[in-house]
């Protein structure tokens, strides 16, 4: 198995057992704590409206909003990784329909599985900091995974599309 | 019955499973779900703006419970397809991993245990809730949809562990049919997949830089004015806002859909295309269904899309090209079944005529 193909395929799978066990810590331990500040301070600002007093509905949304902030992206985090693991792993599968040098393969599926990691942790740090670096973080991983992507399939398709006949 | 077939048809059976159900939730649930949460919004709203307190709390309660409903389900299905492209995956990596045929049998069945666990688990919740549970946050179906998780995690680290073991002893694996079949249906679905994960990536980063911020801020103003009006007594503004509040969740949601779907059914047909040498069907057969399958997951995202401009046609269409890629995907796993069915038959034969194996 060439060094590419392998690349992709270990490190997907290791990713997805990442991408898992963040997902089981973040089920049983963070989730349900997560949900509840959620729905707690969003009925609080509605029940402070009722009582007319502006100072706790504004701190109540201001709570919600923060703790939504955080789910979503926790969220989205678990999902992404395991999603960029698999394709990862289908990519490693497939790659030698890539027609590229061994050189530029191990290029993209470096690109590849480093954008894959980095991306979502990108949007993990902006849980942390809510600066332009966990943002830049987790563009810089998508544009990685993108521009990966998009040589992987121009390798593809320079290997031309059979006809029916031709088969 | 071999690891690889188990995995390859337990995983087709859950990716059906969870598209079935997240059809029969789309038509029968979601939209009926989001009427009930925007209704109790409104009132929680209305109740505010009276200043009746209890009101208020009582109608969150109630879109709480609805949030949850819909929660569960959307994971429910979720999962379940997930886990059915890791069976596949699995499937397909079979012959690199360095274990005898009846450990990576017990593991398989092991994952498929545990990808069953989790969704049914994770459906449960709303039913169950934290009836006799000895924790506090947390309920029995949850416990039983985190231990799913595990095995499934523990099923896939033996897996990583096996390719592990199989890359540092240098061991060569025997030839595998399924990675050198370049047949049409094949490279259509193969070439067809990579262009909807494109899509769906270009979609999600166009919609992560021109709208998710915007949407978040928005989520957060609406909700303000509205609570601000309903203290002030503003009742326009109250409805003002619950309609705004209300098309933007349709538009997070079809967004975050197109987005998704289109990479995963992407990602279905890149694996689908290495199964073909085991669809058991006429050549001609297998290239339509492929395309069957390539035209559903291209107009599902699409029409999902377009369902805050075109409503309920849009939303039907994508409903109808779900039923194309469940009627192409059944298609195939009888086309996978009829193959293994012909193994089994010809493995019994074989005993029975005493030709060794």
């Amino acid at each position: 198995m060439s060094g590419s193909r392998r690349l992709l395929i270990v490190g997907g799978i290791a990713l997805a057992v990442w991408g898992m066990s963040y997902g089981l810590w973040y089920a049983a331990f963070a989730e349900h704590q997560a949900l509840d500040t959620i729905g707690t301070s969003l009925a609080g600002s509605f029940a402070a409206a009722a009582d007319r007093n502006p100072a706790l509905m504004e701190t109540s949304l201001q709570e919600y909003r923060e703790a939504k902030y955080i789910y979503d992206r926790q969220v989205d985090v678990h999902g992404h990784w395991i999603g960029l693991a698999m394709l990862l792993i289908v990519l490693g599968i497939g790659f030698d329909r890539v027609n590229f040098s061994e050189r530029l393969k191990l290029f993209l599926a470096l690109g590849l599985l480093v954008g894959s990691v980095v991306f979502p942790l990108g949007v993990l740090l902006q849980t942390i900091s809510h600066g332009p670096l966990p943002r830049a973080i987790a563009i810089a991983g998508s544009g990685f995974v993108i521009v990966a992507l998009l040589g992987s399939a121009l390798g593809v398709a320079s290997g031309g599309f059979p006809r029916a006949a031709a088969r | 019955m071999r690891a690889r077939r188990l995995y390859l048809l337990g995983g087709i059976g859950l990716i059906l499973t969870g598209m079935f159900f997240g059809d029969i939730f789309a038509v029968f649930t979601l939209h009926q779900n989001a009427a009930q949460v925007g209704a109790n919004l409104a009132a929680a709203a209305n109740a505010a703006l009276s200043g009746n307190r209890h009101a208020v709390l009582a109608n969150f309660q109630n879109v709480g419970a609805f949030l949850e409903n819909r929660g569960t389900k959307v994971d429910t299905h979720v999962h379940m397809i997930d886990f059915g492209y890791l069976a596949l995956l699995l499937a397909i990596l079979q012959p690199w991993v360095a274990f005898r045929e009846d450990s990576k049998k017990r593991i398989a069945w092991i994952f498929l245990l545990g990808a069953w666990l989790l969704p049914v688990g994770v459906y449960l919740i709303h039913y169950i809730g934290l009836a006799h549970s000895p924790l506090k946050a947390i309920g029995w179906a949850s416990i039983a949809a985190d231990f799913g998780g595990l095995l499934v995690l523990l099923a896939t680290l033996a897996c990583l562990l096996g390719l592990w073991m199989q890359f540092r002893g240098g061991r060569a694996s025997s030839a595998d049919n399924l990675l050198t079949d370049r047949s049409t249906e094949g490279r259509m679905l193969f070439a067809g997949g990579i262009a909807l994960v494109l899509l769906g990536f270009f979609h999600g980063a166009y919609y992560a830089a021109a709208d998710l911020y915007k949407h978040e801020a928005q989520d957060y103003s609406l909700l303000a004015q509205m609570s601000a009006a309903a203290a002030a007594g503003a009742r326009v503004v109250v409805n003002d806002a619950l309609t705004g509040y209300g098309q933007l969740q349709g538009a997070k949601a079809v967004n975050i859909a197109a987005h998704a779907h289109s990479v995963e059914f992407g990602l279905l047909a890149i694996m689908l295309a290495f199964f073909q040498p085991y669809v058991s069907l006429r050549a001609t057969w297998k290239r339509r269904w492929a395309g069957v399958l390539l035209l559903g997951s291209l107009l599902l995202p699409v029409c999902v899309l377009l369902e805050v401009k075109y409503g309920l046609v849009a939303g039907g269409i994508a409903d109808f090209a779900g039923l194309l890629i469940i009627f192409a995907l059944l298609a195939m796993w009888i086309g996978i079944l009829r193959y293994t069915g012909e193994l089994d038959a010809s493995a019994r034969f074989m005993s029975e005529s005493g030709v060794p194996q």
